[in-house]
């Protein structure tokens, strides 16, 4: 027997590839190194992905805020930067023991999120964080505008906003889309300067408190619409969804209510 | 010279001659999804092509030795880990793309194609042939991908890569956009069109029928 080779690996591939020991040997391998290297390529990207987002989005909000007429003088009188608040969206008051860095840890804990029911789940997102982080814009103590961040369920998929709101907190300044996936051409409109120039001056409530606000079938006709998108019916109900539900009792209601009574 | 001239027939053969979408009809899925605007069937096309052709390399450099039972899995597995590296490289260099492409990236993982020429080309050749041949097949959908890409995004929106070739009629311009092309039934009439003109040119590829149609209509009794 001197053609015995004790070289392990050696004797592995010499085994016919029906072995059941070379079918389990091969599996496992072939897992652990895809393992490896899909593990690996996330490790080391995450960082370059986490800044992109970071990035985009804070594009988008300079982006929203320009965008607003008179806006960047404003801004400048306030030092040329917009105050980050976390806030604790059941009770509308700045939450106390969060801030701004620690808001991802304490949402990547499920028991800081609060399960919809059906009916009130107008937006479709099943869950709602407890806390969420706004950008406030004073003057003094009084606060002129608002950028709230929304979600929804779109026709695509979800949608991704920041809804700018006067300090009158009724009437709205802006909006942009921060990520969405509608169908390019149609839904995917609501990316355009000229429909989101529809948004400025449009109304949320009407005097009763009852929230009217409407993405319109077609041209926007009373002051609580906006234009509808012709061909992307379901993206501009998704709007209107997302809208009515983040600014109702279960979004930010409560600190839509606090800012209105002066307490924030 | 035998032999260049054999991965050079490898490497153009899918390109029309034996064109993985147009004459085998695989990988369509995609081909309707992403080809609504030009950079996004151009980003698909090179994404596809790289992770067809290292699968292959891979798949043929093991060939040996993936044992009958699993190599399904086996093949699939190492797509499948091609394909999540490829995304997050896009989602970190390529972020806008990447979001236009959505899942569809994920998507590469099921094309029928990849695992077509791995499993019919790479498990019985060498490495270098094998990718020669997934690369040359990559090419062929990109092909086909570009085509598609170019008419729907002309347009549909006058479009190419994001640049305003037609001046809209909203902007003053003479083109109104037709909005039936950037919805998928478009990418099936498009795709049975270039089906067609391919087959009328290259007339080997037209299938004989597989039923003789009837001379009259049976009478209904």
């Amino acid at each position: 027997m001197a053609g015995t080779d004790w070289n392990p690996w050696r004797r592995l591939l010499a085994l016919p590839n029906t072995s059941r020991t070379k079918t389990i040997v091969v599996a496992f391998l072939v897992s652990a190194m895809c393992a490896l290297f899909v593990s690996g390529a996330t490790v080391l990207l995450r960082p370059i992905q986490t800044a992109n987002r970071a990035a985009e989005e804070q594009a988008r909000i300079a982006d929203l805020v320009q965008g607003i007429p008179g806006m960047s003088v404003l801004l400048e009188q306030a030092g040329g930067t917009l105050s980050k608040v976390v806030i604790d969206l059941e009770r509308g008051r700045a939450a106390t023991d969060i801030s701004t860095e620690t808001l991802e840890t304490t949402l990547a804990d499920q028991a800081n999120w609060t399960a919809l029911e059906a009916g009130s789940d107008l937006a479709g997102l099943g869950y709602r964080p407890n806390y969420a982080q706004i950008f406030l814009l004073r003057d003094g103590e009084t606060i002129l505008l608002a950028l709230l961040p929304v979600a929804g369920q779109g026709y695509g998929g979800r949608i991704d906003a920041i809804v700018a709101v006067q300090g009158d907190m009724n009437t709205i300044a802006g909006i942009a889309i921060t990520q969405h996936s509608e169908t390019p051409g149609l839904g995917a409109r609501i990316e355009d300067r000229s429909w989101q120039g529809s948004f400025p001056g449009t109304l949320i409530r009407d005097p009763s408190g009852q929230i009217r606000f409407n993405v319109a079938r077609t041209t926007a006709s009373t002051d609580y619409e906006v234009d509808g998108i012709t061909g992307a019916t379901r993206t501009g109900n998704g709007i209107t969804k997302m809208m009515r539900f983040w600014l109702g009792p279960d979004g930010y209601g409560p600190l839509i209510n606090a800012i209105q009574r002066g307490e924030f | 010279m035998a032999s260049r001239a054999s991965f050079w027939t490898t490497l153009t053969d899918p390109l029309i001659r034996q064109n993985p979408v147009t004459l085998q009809i695989l990988g369509i899925c995609s081909a309707l999804a992403v080809t609504t605007t030009l950079a996004t069937a151009v980003t698909m096309s090179v994404s596809l092509t790289v992770v067809l052709t290292l699968a292959a390399g891979i798949v043929s450099v093991i060939r040996r030795h993936i044992p009958d039972t699993i190599r399904l899995i086996v093949q699939i597995v190492i797509v499948a880990s091609l394909v999540i590296v490829i995304d997050q490289i896009l989602q970190a260099y390529f972020a806008d793309i990447s979001r236009a492409l959505s899942v569809y990236v994920g998507l590469i993982t099921t094309n029928c194609l990849v695992l077509g020429r791995t499993e019919a080309y790479a498990r019985y050749h060498p490495p270098w042939p094998s990718m020669v041949d997934a690369f040359g097949n990559g090419l062929g959908y990109s092909f086909v991908l570009i085509v598609i890409g170019t008419i729907r995004e002309l347009f549909g929106q006058g479009q190419l890569f994001g640049a305003q070739i037609l001046p809209l009629a909203d902007e003053g311009g003479w083109f109104t956009p037709l909005g039936l092309m950037l919805l998928a039934p478009s990418a099936f009439f498009l795709l049975g069109g270039l089906v067609w003109v391919v087959r009328s040119a290259w007339s080997e590829q037209v299938e004989p029928p597989e039923h003789a149609p009837p001379l009259r209509p049976e009478p209904v009794e």
